[in-house]
């Protein structure tokens, strides 16, 4: 324990020494300020993540809800990959035995039976059980594993069934400011602050400076090599916008998921569901006529094949697209935090078997290791979902203006590019 | 827990037909652009993309089992 | 699959929808489109430029192509006067050969004309000064001779012998 104490320290020494840092390097060099704050801030975030973990997990060994066995951890981190209705960094228990959470009430906003109710989800004073009753303009709702039910009229509690799922209450349609909803807005603001003002340098100069500089290259990155050879010169223009802000949206919302706020957006499966509709919407609507025609009446194939062909196109168009899609970005985060949240819980489950200081340095090493490649995995996931967003666009506009060889009975031959085509 | 053997069954050979088939495009790549030095960026985009639908197809499964 | 459902919430897509719409507009409004403008007309601007630099590189090989004929025709020009000059060179020497051979031959004629005609002149003078002289002579050794009878004589003798042995 006095381990981790002087983890802590050490930490609040570090912060200290940053800030003091960062104010003399301020007074004395103002040119290189903001890249010094950009750096100091990503310094903290990295030197936090694993101290904020820490912190969580061994503290939450005190007191009575403390985490300690392999179920309790499993459950911690399944809780974790949850949307939440309120934003928690950190519980512990005070010297008076009571158990303190550190973090902020957020608004729910519910849609229910009558009409809209809104109130802070402090009300529910942190219970996930449904045993709190929150009452309000006649509705009474309740806190169960992370989703607000509306109790039906008459009900005075929560019931259950066998394979617990509440009996007496309905699902209210929930539009409320969630810890994800909380994390897109950051991230969106986030994206127009850095963007913005990236635009508005080049009224200014040809070249941008500072951050500006390193967000530029991306972007050209990102109309380069994924928005212009997917989709073709002529038509790139129309999506390019598109591509840009899901490619960052997501990029910035797998970084949020590795600092210690514990944010777990893109592995909403609301989310990328979402994001992967928006890309299909996309491309059925640009889609072109050669598009529809390849998938209806597939060129080059015997003509009792082309309806199970047509029925095979269709579901794979509508279906298949986007769900491989919206489960690839989810799987890849969710798989992402719960190896690395499992990682940090080694210092936990092995404590018995490596002594202390063994298991946190085990976890410390493994930790790290993983985290890098998460860091590596942010990136990839939106270079992949942009990627083939673009390539599925490019797919729906491309034009066919070549054309096709007749063989002697008047069938199509199919060329290369077909093939190719119908392979991807 | 019992009734968790076939998902976990079911998962490992998923993961086995994933590796394998993340194990050919890899080494497949990896020839390719020792041949062709100079194409590696579109073996690589081209690997990446068929990589990604292998994976996407792989999660599908997975999660359809859970 | 259950599962996957469950943790599906419809509250979190609607505004996750909303939002993501929210945010492509006001992105593709206050950033991408004039961060995508100003970097075509930046790309623009090189691409001009280097167009610009290429197309001057052309007008400065088709100038020194130029450059290279003129000096060309020039040096073909230079030769071509040179061989005139020289062939004007020559023919005039061969002229002012000609002609001072001419004048030459004529001056040798005249000058063999004037010198036969100094020369019978001459010879006409030295006859009439030889024969005057030879009269004179003459009439002085006659004269002189003549005083002196006896040797008058004796030379009429001698000549006479002589002229007899003749």
């Amino acid at each position: 324990m006095h381990l981790f104490r002087g983890f802590y320290l050490l930490f609040h020494y570090f912060c200290a020494r940053i800030r003091q840092a960062l104010f003399f390097s301020k007074e004395a060099m103002k040119i290189s300020n903001y890249s010094i704050k950009f750096f100091g801030v990503l310094l903290t975030c990295l030197l936090t993540i694993n101290v904020f973990a820490n912190e969580s997990t061994v503290q939450e060994q005190q007191g009575d809800e403390r985490i300690s066995t392999k179920v309790e951890i499993e459950e911690y981190i399944l809780h974790h990959l949850k949307d939440s209705h309120d934003f928690h960094l950190v519980s512990y228990t005070n010297d008076a035995g009571e158990r303190v959470h550190v973090g902020f009430p957020l608004p729910v906003i519910l849609y229910g039976n009558n009409g809209i109710t809104t109130f802070m989800s402090s009300e529910f004073h942190h219970d996930s059980d449904g045993k709190v009753i929150v009452e309000k303009n006649g509705n009474r709702f309740v806190n169960y594993h992370g989703k607000i039910y509306e109790l039906e009229a008459g009900a005075t509690e929560l019931a259950l069934d066998a394979e617990h799922h509440p009996v007496n209450a309905s699902k209210p349609l929930d539009l409320s400011i969630t810890k994800s909803v909380f994390g897109i807005l950051i991230a969106g603001l986030l994206m127009l602050w850095f963007f913005s003002s990236l635009a508005r340098q080049y009224k200014k100069r040809n070249i941008p400076k500072g951050f500006g500089r390193v967000l530029e290259p991306l972007v050209i990155y990102v109309r380069d090599e994924i928005a212009r050879p997917n989709i073709g010169e002529k038509k790139y223009k129309k999506f390019t916008g598109y591509l840009l802000t899901v490619f960052f949206f997501i990029w910035i919302l797998n970084l949020m998921g590795l600092t210690p706020f514990g944010f777990n957006v893109t592995g909403q499966i609301a989310v990328t569901a979402a994001l992967a509709v928006f890309t299909l919407i996309i491309y059925v609507v640009s889609g072109n006529k050669d598009f529809w025609g390849h998938i209806f009446w597939m060129p080059g194939v015997p003509i009792l094949i082309r309806p199970i062909l047509a029925i095979i196109e269709l579901v794979g168009t509508l279906i298949i697209k986007p769900f491989s899609l919206l489960v690839r970005l989810f799987a890849n985060i969710s798989a992402g935090h719960i190896i690395l949240m499992s990682l940090i819980a080694i210092m936990i489950n092995l404590k018995a078997d490596l002594g202390p200081i063994g298991s946190t340095a085990l976890s410390f090493g493994l930790s790290l290791f993983i985290f890098v490649i998460e860091l590596l995995v942010a990136f990839l996931q939106a270079y992949i979902f942009t990627m083939l967003s673009a390539l599925f666009i490019g797919m729906a506009v491309a034009e066919h203006d070549h054309e096709h060889e007749h063989d002697a009975h008047g069938n199509e031959v199919a060329d290369a590019e077909d093939i190719r085509e119908n392979f991807i | 827990m019992e009734t968790m053997i076939p998902n976990l069954v079911g998962a490992g050979i998923i993961v086995i037909g994933a590796g394998y088939g993340l194990g050919k495009i890899g080494g497949s790549a990896m020839e390719a652009i020792a041949r062709q030095p100079e194409a590696a960026n579109k073996i690589q985009t081209a690997m990446i993309i068929i990589a990604a639908l292998l994976e996407g197809l792989a999660f599908g499964a997975l999660f359809l089992g859970k | 699959m259950e599962t996957l459902l469950n943790d599906f919430s419809p509250g979190l897509f609607v505004m996750q929808t909303v939002l993501l719409i929210v945010l492509i507009l006001l992105m593709v409004k206050f950033a991408w489109k004039p961060i995508l403008n100003s970097l075509s007309e930046r790309e623009e601007g090189i691409q001009g430029a280097l167009d610009a630099a290429e197309k001057a590189k052309l007008e400065m090989q088709n100038l020194q192509a130029d450059n290279e004929k003129l000096l060309q025709e020039a040096r073909s020009e230079r030769e071509t006067m040179l061989k005139e000059a020289r062939d004007i060179k020559a023919k005039m020497i061969s002229e002012a050969k000609e002609e001072a051979k001419d004048e030459a031959d004529k001056m040798i004629t005249q000058a063999q004309a004037a010198i036969e005609g100094e020369k019978k002149a001459a010879i006409a003078e030295m006859k009439a000064t030889v024969a005057t002289l030879s009269l004179e002579i003459a009439e002085k050794v006659l004269n002189h001779e003549l005083s002196d009878k006896e040797k008058q004589l004796q030379l009429v003798d001698q000549m006479l012998g002589k002229a007899k042995l003749n």
